[in-house]
């Protein structure tokens, strides 16, 4: 006969079917959502051969890199075999000054309007997320306009200048509600000390800031550089971003379709924004939970 | 001789509420003057305007003989302490204590001799290289403290420095204050809701309400000669006693009637020729008297309701005429509830007000 345990000390953790069941449940879900990736890698190291075979979840017989090469460099785009890496390179000039830009403005924006609300700065705020609610396809056609009266229209300044215009909103936002939780009485300190308004910002504000400087930048980034709508319609034909060179060359059909190549060319494209998903989780969940918490 | 901070006629508001109507307040060199209300009384208001960091409608604000209305905070020759402390998260305890000076720009030796003056006077010199996320409550208001110090400035602010500590740290770091004052004299705003904190650091308390000082003077001058009703009520615990009553003429004496209790107010120092009329007798629990002795102290007759020991002394609460009243007595009681007892009034020491509350 066993002893009825008495309840001392620790609680012992105990395995229920309920939990295994919730277990598998995750397992079974997070396999489901790798499968695509899984079946664009295999495939992507297959031969044409083989994959005509059609053994869509099956490894590679032998490993042939010979795609991914060809999506690199020698990918055609019409007429045009350079590869995915010209739409790279494109990509990281457009999202690169694109990110620092909005998030060093959106960072003295926020700043500025949550910490010393200069008059009209309630007005102002309400206006700038009112401009982030509207859909941005509104905005595309005035804008193709503008851009080329002040002749930045095809250009990599202008997507950037794009871009910029409407991360605002988000960034804005992020900080002003980030500095808003800080006390007051830091900046009077400051203020008390000597410290101006830059001086505040550069030497107090934005080392307290750092986590949020990496989750807006995160934001910004994979947000930039998944776009493809901007980049169409502002880049012009020699700025084209990954995102859409990738389109062009995944529709190019002049001949057989080489999905082992497409399918490398297409992993290049979302590789940038995976590895930054990967190395900085942490901060992206930390700034999901803030959006959900005081956004 | 000229006074340290001079506030006059003073006006804040925002928009149309009015924080502040008129104000007007000296403050001596040297003088620990303590704000002292309940919160919302313009006290904290009062304060931000002398640093410069709240916006002003009217007056003039002089600092040290010049007139600094005009005037950038680090213009104006003070430094502050705040409630939350307020230091720089990101730098150590000795960037924090350098930072106002790196920013007006002082040269590296008079930077360096400066914090370790401070830090050996508050014994932060082992703290130096900390963050403030690595000091306890106390440890960090001591840097808050040294920051103003070493701006070496003739008026330091405080508000509300101790209100995040808890009470044995408020009560250590109280007493540095007053030592502090004593070695360095400077002039010296506190403001507080604390009367505690006002009756131990003041030279003088000004008592404010409503954004008016209802009385500047002494702590002793403010709790035993209290100018009004408020000022009686908000000064002492357990809180004065107050019962409502006439006074009338009897046989060219002064008499307080209330619910049969007759006192003869020969004894109590009135400020003016006394005029009948309702009024309100103010009795601090000290002064009810338990054991009236030989002396001729009129009596008031109730019944025991709660005894409070406090250590080394014990509140007795009792009944009369409706009304609870304390008083207390050193060390302990064998009182019970239910006793019936007859304490007398010490009406010398006791405060009379007339009907709108003012001193008579």
């Amino acid at each position: 006969m066993t002893t009825l345990a008495h309840p001392r000390g620790a609680k012992p953790s105990r395995l229920s079917v309920g939990r295994i069941g919730l277990y598998a449940f995750l397992i079974l879900s997070a396999l489901f959502f790798l499968l695509p990736l899984y079946t664009m890698l295999v495939t992507s190291l297959k031969s044409m051969d083989e994959i005509r075979q059609g053994h869509v979840f099956a490894l590679p017989d032998t490993l042939d890199f010979s795609a991914w090469k060809t999506a690199w460099s020698g990918a055609c785009m019409g007429t045009q075999c350079l590869g995915v890496r010209i739409g790279f390179w494109n990509s990281v000039k457009i999202t690169v000054p694109a990110v620092v830009i909005s998030v060093s403005i959106g960072a003295i924006n926020g700043y500025a309007l949550s910490l010393w609300r200069p008059k009209g700065s309630n007005l102002l705020f309400g206006l700038l997320m009112a401009g982030g609610l509207i859909p941005y396809q509104i905005f595309l056609y005035p804008l193709v306009r503008l851009l080329a009266d002040l002749s930045l229209y095809n250009s990599v300044a202008g997507v950037v200048l794009v871009h910029v215009i409407f991360g605002l909103p988000l960034v804005t936002l992020l900080f002003r509600n980030y500095f808003v939780a800080i006390p007051e009485e830091l900046c009077k300190a400051a203020r008390v000390d000597g410290a101006g308004f830059w001086r505040i910002f550069l030497e107090i504000m934005l080392p307290m800031s750092v986590p949020m400087v990496m989750v807006a930048s995160i934001f910004q980034f994979t947000g930039i550089w998944n776009d493809f709508l901007i980049g169409l319609v502002f880049a012009g034909r020699d700025n084209l971003p990954m995102t859409v060179q990738l389109n062009n060359i995944v529709n190019t059909t002049m001949g057989e379709r080489t999905y082992n190549m497409n399918m490398a060319a297409t992993i290049l494209t979302a590789v940038v924004p995976l590895a930054i998903y990967f190395f900085s989780g942490r901060w992206f969940l930390r700034g999901v939970a803030a959006g959900a918490v005081k956004g | 001789m000229q006074p340290a901070v001079s506030v006059k006629d003073l006006k804040i508001a925002y928009g149309d509420h009015t924080v502040i109507e008129k104000l007007s307040i000296d403050i001596a060199p040297r003088e620990f003057l303590v704000l002292l209300g309940p919160s919302g009384c313009g006290k904290s208001t009062l304060l931000n305007a002398i640093a410069g960091l709240q916006d002003i409608r009217d007056g003039e604000m002089w600092i040290s003989g010049k007139n600094v209305t005009w005037e950038e905070p680090k213009d104006r020759g003070i430094g502050m302490v705040f409630q939350s402390y307020a230091l720089y998260p990101r730098m150590t305890v000795r960037r924090n204590l350098s930072f106002g000076l790196r920013v007006a720009g002082l040269p590296k030796p008079e930077i360096e001799a400066r914090i370790a003056r401070t830090a050996s006077l508050l014994h932060l010199d082992r703290l130096l290289d900390r963050r403030p996320s690595e000091l306890s409550g106390g440890q960090r208001q001591r840097v808050a403290i040294g920051r103003a110090l070493v701006r070496e400035v003739d008026v330091f602010l405080f508000d509300e420095p101790l209100s995040n500590l808890d009470a044995k740290l408020r009560n250590e770091l109280r007493v540095e204050i007053k030592k502090l004052h004593q070695s360095l004299g400077n002039t010296m705003i506190y403001v507080t809701h604390d009367q505690v904190e006002a009756l131990t650091l003041a030279d003088r308390i000004a008592i404010m309400r409503d954004g008016v000082i209802q009385q500047l003077a002494s702590p002793s001058e403010i709790y035993h000669r209290p100018a009004n009703l408020f000022v009686a009520g908000f000064i002492g615990a357990p809180a004065m006693n107050f019962i409502k009553g006439d006074i009338s003429i009897k046989a060219e004496t002064p008499v307080f009637e209330s619910n049969g209790l007759a006192i003869d107010l020969a004894g109590y120092p009135f400020l003016a020729p006394v005029r009948p009329g309702p009024a309100t007798l103010g009795i601090r629990p000290e002064h009810i008297v338990p054991d009236r002795g030989t002396e001729s102290l009129p009596a008031i007759t109730g019944n025991v309701s709660v005894i409070e020991p406090m250590g080394a002394d014990t509140v007795v609460w009792f009944d009369w005429a409706g009304q609870s009243l304390s008083y207390r007595i050193m060390g302990d009681t064998t009182l019970q509830p239910g006793t019936t007892i007859s304490p007398g009034l010490d009406i010398a020491k006791a405060s009379l007000f007339d009907a709108d509350g003012v001193r008579l």
